[in-house]
């Protein structure tokens, strides 16, 4: 009977704890920190704990790549917040249990794919089980995708690659055997524009269906063409093109109608959308200083976005959730760097890297890093807890990556 | 306010608990992506007009220069360099200046094309920018040499035509540079 009592005293102060950290996750949701703190939990934010029992090779491979780069690690079942267990002889099998809550949050059987798939699907299952947030290991029912650019060592010639956000299953997407460039996906569909040198060996831009295989020439004006970057609806694109005289900022329809000139700055590049689609950022100088700016994607003024702190922003690339903007910083060394999008912090230096691209969650990023002269390999970084695992290298040099929205 | 904080967690517990079966899930299949299919001589996309840039001199059309034969040769020696992280043609370069505006000047079937390329600092799109701006800014001093600009095209490769690999300055110094490619008009097809 003491026991008894003991025990339900024990439940009912678990559950007070359970009740104030529900409180506090639901009090962030909805009253937003103001941006000065809530900036400082990038690369500060301890992960959360969890325990892994029952899997074995490339499913135990798969589900730690997955929860580490989403802000979750790998300890002890004693000192686990959430339990994971199951096995996956023949499929995957496993279950979650809240360690404070004392329940199963989570229970499933896969069938019909293969270990890995269904791993990543189990892993998807286990963040939204957790956090209440779709997890990235699928977008639409299939494992998540990148596209990049691969090319071999010593030549400039390459091809545009799609694979699974971890790098397994990469399939090249062209057969072009030249410059290809800046892989950016058709939001919600599988389709990509990107950069290839492939006809009459001229810098122009490409619309490629991957689902029926055909492409289209979208942008092949004199001079260069180049980093493309879709509108979140998918019915424009924007780009870097010279047909002015010198390399500004275009946007046009997505079958290539259209074209419309926004900026005439001295030095602009890589232009990406706000998630709105009212705005494209971009690289530029203004009075004598590099920085990143925006203009309106309907053509107006072009407003400045502080970056204060570091020097020479290139590459921005603006979080699906519309907070942050993501770009690499050159101070001597290339750094990845986070900035609140209304500009109301000093941006956040986080790790030696390239060319970030979001995932839809908002908080992981794929990057580009160098690894020696004119190469690259790719990572995958969680912005919040700074954990950082590396994709599998294609070929000589891979990078540019572009995470499918 | 106590009792709902007390409520919700209990609830959230109960509703996962229900949920939590062992049904199975079907993970997506992966879907086998298509490769181009083979490309057909593209057609200019509609709407291909030069908007009045107010800066630089607008470029000529991709078709003023199709079928036109490529001579690297002519003007390999003539290769301009320029300085770190800089579109800037410096003063050391105009002697190779002239001698590429003397070629053209020589016979006016004759076109240009201009290949602008950089060292590996940079990020590589940044680069690709810099690269036109280095073609370009030959461009429009060539135009001020009395060189016709619709004559001549540039195009920018980044930093992904490296002549020298390495990481030394000397590899570097030599990656920041514009190539003159002399274009002569297909056979046949005017000429002197």
């Amino acid at each position: 009977m003491k026991k008894n009592i003991s025990k339900s005293i024990k439940f009912f102060l678990l559950t007070l704890i359970a009740a104030a950290i529900t409180d506090l996750a639901k009090s962030q949701e909805q009253n937003p920190l103001n941006m000065n703190e809530h900036i400082r939990a990038l690369g500060m934010t301890p992960p959360v704990p969890v325990s892994l029992e029952g899997f074995s090779g490339e499913v135990v491979e798969v589900l730690k790549f997955d929860l580490y780069v989403q802000g979750f690690s790998f300890v002890a079942p004693a000192d686990a917040q959430y339990q994971i267990s199951g096995n996956n002889s023949g499929n995957v099998t496993g279950s979650v249990s809240d360690k404070f809550a004392k329940k199963i949050i989570l229970s499933r059987s896969y069938t019909g794919g293969s270990l890995r798939t269904e791993a990543h699907a189990f892993a998807n299952e286990i963040v939204q089980a957790i956090t209440g947030k779709p997890g990235i290991s699928q977008l639409r029912g299939s494992t998540a995708k990148i596209a990049f650019k691969a090319q071999a060592s010593g030549s400039g010639n390459g091809e545009i690659y799609v694979s699974d956000f971890d790098g397994h299953n990469a399939q090249a997407v062209t057969t072009d055997n030249s410059i290809v460039a800046a892989p950016s996906w058709v939001p919600g569909r599988l389709a990509l524009c990107y950069n290839s040198y492939s006809f009459h060996d001229d810098p122009d831009i490409f619309y490629h269906d991957l689902t029926t295989g055909q492409r289209k020439l979208i942008a092949r004006y004199g001079g260069s063409n180049i980093s493309p970057s879709v509108s979140p609806d998918g019915a424009k694109f924007a780009f870097i093109s010279s047909i002015g005289g010198r390399p500004n900022i275009y946007v046009a329809n997505i079958d290539g109608t259209g074209l419309r000139q926004l900026t005439t700055g001295v030095e602009d590049s890589s232009p990406c959308w706000s998630p709105d689609g009212q705005w494209i950022c971009f690289a530029t100088k203004i009075s004598e200083r590099r920085c990143l700016a925006k203009v309106s994607a309907s053509g107006g003024e072009v407003q400045r976005i502080s970056t204060a702190g570091v020097l020479n922003p290139t590459e921005p690339d603006w979080s699906p959730d519309g907070k942050w903007i993501a770009f690499t910083s050159q101070m001597g060394d290339f750094n990845i760097c986070v900035v609140p999008a209304d500009g109301s912090a000093t941006p956040i230096v986080l790790i030696a890297g390239e060319d970030p691209s979001w995932a839809p969650n908002s908080r992981t990023l794929i990057f580009a890093k160098r690894a020696g002269s004119y190469r690259y390999t790719l990572s995958v970084l969680d912005v919040f807890t700074k954990q950082v695992k590396d994709v599998g290298r294609i070929s000589g040099s891979d990078s540019e990556p572009a995470w499918a929205k | 306010m106590k009792m709902t904080k007390l409520i919700y967690p209990l609830m959230l517990a109960f509703v996962f608990a229900l949920v939590a079966t062992g049904c199975a899930h079907k993970p997506g299949q992966l879907t086998r992506l298509r490769g181009p299919t083979p490309l057909a001589p593209p057609e200019p996309p509609p709407g291909n007009t030069l908007p009045g840039g107010d800066n630089g001199i607008p470029a000529a059309s991709q078709e003023s220069f199709e079928g036109m034969i490529a001579d690297r040769a002519a003007l390999a020696a003539n290769a301009i360099h320029f300085s770190y992280d800089s579109a800037a043609v410096k003063k050391s370069e105009h002697a190779n200046l002239e001698a590429v505006a003397q070629a053209l000047s020589a016979d006016r079937n004759l076109k240009l094309l201009i290949e602008g390329n950089c060292d590996e600092r940079g990020t590589e799109e940044y680069n690709r920018s810099l690269g036109e701006r280095r073609a370009g800014a030959a461009r429009e001093a060539l135009a001020k040499m009395g060189i016709d600009p619709m004559r001549i095209k540039t195009k920018s490769f980044g930093k992904d035509k490296p002549v020298g690999p390495g990481h030394d300055e000397a590899s570097r110094a030599q990656n920041r540079r514009d190539d003159f490619v002399l274009l002569h008009p297909q056979a046949g097809m005017g000429g002197s």
